[in-house]
């Protein structure tokens, strides 16, 4: 028995799909602005019936806005969607959900501490009591499972769930609620690679029953791999569709930033020195007393870039907060020149010469709520040359931020404009900027550019092998294998807070995968 | 007095005690655990006490009194949504205006209307919920320990009494077993999940508060015309804050909530029963001692040392769409 207040049934609707001739989707003349931006402008798109259609642009490129508009969280102000051929006005989720239409959001929406059942029941129960609907949602749920090759236990809580699994319990969320069209936003994101595999399969066998799938993603290889058609966004424009085999990747890249781009960073032979900082059988637990870096060892030289690759959350980021000097080491040595320094404040590690650009600028590199002078000399404020004593040169701090604005492209060109309002690759200039422009001994990165577009990723790395040939010592955390791949001059693989190995850049990358899932070493 | 008649005296003060915190915590857990924090329930009892005494005393029923109590709770409750929900405000700031206001305004309202130095005059018969004689307590009374207990423990309470502990299992199963519990517990937690699932965060958050202010209606009616024969000044005296506290101490769960509730009644009636008494060997314990140990006991809770409370995620911060 089906509950009886879900939209469409699945089954009819896909016979009847079949026959009706119109593309799943049709979007005329989308036009949203909010204040003065423009973030959409006369978007037409047109995505085919049973294709997997991708979406491509940088951040801020209009891109979430479109699909926000298209699931019902804005209006457009302009403009005409048609699903299956039929005008429709979608003023919420729930009208986009009555239309056919499921999102999976980059960020789960999923109750953590709620069952896979009571997540996929939420919205659709089927009655004021539960009872009635969990029997038919537990049967809706199996069929999904046995069609489509989504297997996840029905009763385990979602914050026991890996990632991967997560996001196939919203995908079957999608589906349960009827969805023929199918919206991944950055999908990929916070997967390893084989989870992606994984998550493209899944993806392949939707679309072959039938269902159309917008895939929204900055990764060009993802395009490549699994898409029929993509759209390119730029500037809040639709600049092109290409059919996927019949384009390169040399091609999107130039039509999302508008000019040609470097996608490989170009450097030559590394040229190692002595040893700078030497991490000897470092253990690190967090708060609730769990082992994160579980006895790892390693040295980074001058004039390297030692790669740390790994899935989020198995202990890179405890480790480049120990060596930061802002999470304390349970046991083991950290060495800079020879020196034991775990233990010591960042402020002090600063003096010594470490620059840190964290993993997350919004939580720890930048005050958003300050202005952009303020932040570029965050943690070298006690500087001379910024102030004496308990008062601050603004005067001078401000001409230090001009100097840093225009030597890092960092837009708009304003040190009074509020942090916040400027645009993620831009923050991470900020941060980069503050953290290069000191000439540090060495420097720990991680995720230099997560959430930063193309153009802005080329710089950054430009600039990270600058500092690695002006014989500093790199470290860099990424969970982005093509960035540690080619960046890094060594690499080691982190799981469960172990280092599994280490490769060279030239290793595979399913055997780096391997590694980073745990299965090899 | 030997100790069991002690020990059946103290048990029935327990109960009477632990009424108001029972109606008070569950009033809070629907509002909590739908993501809004509630400092005014204190504000809300004191109010929905005034309210009922009033009207219990112009109609001479305490039915309409308890309506009245229910009404103005209510009324509170809206606004503190309007303010956290609507407006997006701060919920720990609107709560504690809304405190500040019941404080006030029904000492104000009380010496205008009464002239009775904020009391409002005293109420009989009919006006207020008497107790209610259960069958055979007669009978029962000549059986050895039962006997006392079901006479002076079990019967002889007012129906709100007997309602307090039915809300009990009824919260529990309105919390996990209705769509509307699922919606609730989940809109506490995330609300973009429901906003996404097609709900409205808004609307799933004012049916709460709903809630919350008919619950604390009955707390605040419980007060004055149950339990006392008027509003007194204050007299809610803090029982909205060791409520909460009893809910932090359950950790938001509606059964625990009314053993939280049995424990911090008990130990009140224990520092009404010590009060001026000596214990052999100490001495004189201030009364103090027990009425702080409500709060000493949430505060150990939330050091982590009697496991860990995990409040719902999404408490206290108002709802706001993402681009």
């Amino acid at each position: 028995m089906r509950p009886n207040r879900i939209p469409n049934l699945p089954r009819i609707r896909k016979e009847r799909l079949r026959l009706t001739p119109h593309p799943a989707i049709e979007l005329a003349g989308i036009d949203k602005s909010f204040g003065a931006v423009h973030a959409n402008k006369n978007i037409n798109l047109t995505v085919a019936k049973g294709s997997i259609h991708g979406i491509i642009g940088e951040n801020g490129a209009g891109k979430s806005t479109l699909m926000s508009i298209l699931y019902g969280f804005y209006q457009a102000d302009r403009g005409e969607i048609r699903i299956d051929g039929k005008p429709v006005t979608i003023r919420d989720s729930q009208t986009a959900i009555s239309s056919g239409i499921g999102m999976v959001h980059q960020h789960f929406m999923l109750v953590e501490n709620f069952t896979v059942l009571e997540n996929v029941m939420l919205g659709a129960e089927g009655g004021q009591l539960l009872a009635k609907g969990v029997a038919g949602a537990r049967k809706e749920l199996k069929r999904l499972e046995t069609e489509y090759g989504l297997d996840v236990d029905p009763d385990a809580v979602i914050e026991e769930l890996p990632v991967g699994k997560q996001q196939r319990v919203e995908i079957l969320k999608a589906l349960y609620r009827g969805a023929e069209i199918l919206i991944l936003d950055e999908p990929t994101g916070v997967l390893t690679p084989a989870e992606a595999d994984h998550l493209f399969r899944i993806l392949k066998v939707l679309r072959d029953q039938g269902k159309t799938i917008l895939l929204i993603t900055h990764k060009l290889r993802e395009i490549m791999a699994i898409t029929d058609e993509v759209s390119v966004m730029r500037r809040g424009e639709m600049v092109a569709t290409r059919k996927t085999a019949e384009t390169t990747v040399e091609e999107l890249a130039e039509l999302m930033v508008g000019r040609r781009v470097l996608l490989r960073v170009e450097k030559g032979e590394a040229q190692p020195g002595k040893v700078l900082l030497s991490v000897k059988n470092l253990t690190v637990k967090d708060s609730r007393g769990v082992t994160m870096v579980d006895d790892v060892s390693f040295d980074v030289r001058e004039g390297e870039i030692l790669g740390i690759a790994g899935v989020a959350g198995n202990g890179q980021s405890e480790l480049l907060e120990a060596i930061a000097g802002i999470r304390k080491p349970t046991s083991g040595e950290i060495l800079i020149d020879g020196q034991p320094v775990a233990g010591l404040d960042p402020a002090r590690l600063r003096q010594i010469g470490l620059a840190h650009i964290p993993e997350d600028r919004h939580h720890m590199g930048l005050v958003l709520k300050f202005e952009e002078y303020e932040n570029s000399v965050l943690g070298y404020h006690r500087e001379p040359r910024y102030g004496r004593g308990a008062l601050l040169d603004l005067d001078a701090i401000r001409k230090d931020a001009e100097e840093k604005i225009a030597k890092y492209d960092i837009r708009p060109p304003n040190p009074r404009l509020k942090t916040a309002n400027f645009s993620g690759g831009n923050q991470q200039k900020i941060v980069v900027a503050r953290e290069i422009e000191r000439d540090p001994k060495m420097l720990i990165i991680g995720q230099p550019t997560r959430g930063v577009d193309i153009g802005a990723i080329e710089f950054i790395h430009r600039r990270i092998v600058e500092m690695r040939d002006a014989q500093k010592a790199v470290l860099l955390v990424s969970v982005e294998l093509d960035e540690i791949r080619s960046l890094s001059d060594r690499i080691i693989v982190m799981f469960a807070g172990k280092v599994v190995g280490e490769k060279t850049p030239d290793a595979g990358e399913q055997a780096l995968g391997l590694m980073m899932a745990g299965i090899a070493a | 007095m030997d100790y069991f008649d002690i020990f059946v005296s103290i048990l029935g003060s327990t109960i009477r005690l632990s009424i108001p915190l029972i109606f008070t915590a569950l009033a809070g857990l629907f509002s909590e655990r739908a993501g809004i924090f509630d400092i005014g329930l204190e504000g809300k009892m004191l109010a929905a006490a005034f309210a009922a005494a009033c009207l219990a005393y112009l109609s001479g029923s305490a039915w309409i009194g308890l309506l009245g109590g229910i009404g103005i709770s209510i009324v509170f409750s809206l606004i503190h949504g309007f303010a956290s929900i609507t407006n997006r405000g701060n919920q720990i700031v609107s709560g504690v205006a809304l405190n500040f206001i019941a404080a006030g305004l029904t000492i104000v309202l009380g010496q205008a209307w009464f002239s009775q130095g904020g009391r409002t005059p005293g109420l009989t018969g009919d006006a207020r919920f008497a107790p209610i004689i259960l069958p055979g307590v007669d009978f029962m009374r000549e059986v050895p320990v039962i006997g006392p207990l079901y006479a002076n423990v079990i019967s002889g309470n007012n129906i709100l009494t007997y309602l307090a502990f039915a809300a009990v299992p009824l919260s529990w199963w309105i919390l996990y077993r209705t769509r509307f519990g699922l919606r609730l517990r989940a809109v506490g937690e995330n609300p973009a999940a429901v906003d996404t699932a097609g709900i409205s965060v808004a609307w799933l958050r004012y049916r709460a508060l709903l809630v919350t202010g008919v619950l604390g209606g009955f707390a605040g009616a419980y007060l004055a015309i149950a339990q006392s024969a008027a509003f007194i000044n204050n007299m809610s005296a803090g029982k909205g804050y060791i409520a909460l506290a009893a809910l932090i101490f359950a950790k938001w769960k509606p059964v625990p909530v009314m053993f939280a509730c049995l424990l911090f009644g008990f130990l009140d009636a224990v520092a009404n029963f010590m009060q001026g008494k000596s214990i052999p060997m100490i001495g004189e314990v201030p009364v103090q001692i027990f009425q702080a140990l409500p709060y000493v006991l949430t505060c150990i809770l939330l050091a982590g040392f009697i496991g860990i409370a995990h409040p719902p995620k999404a408490g206290g911060v108002p709802y706001v769409k993402e681009r």
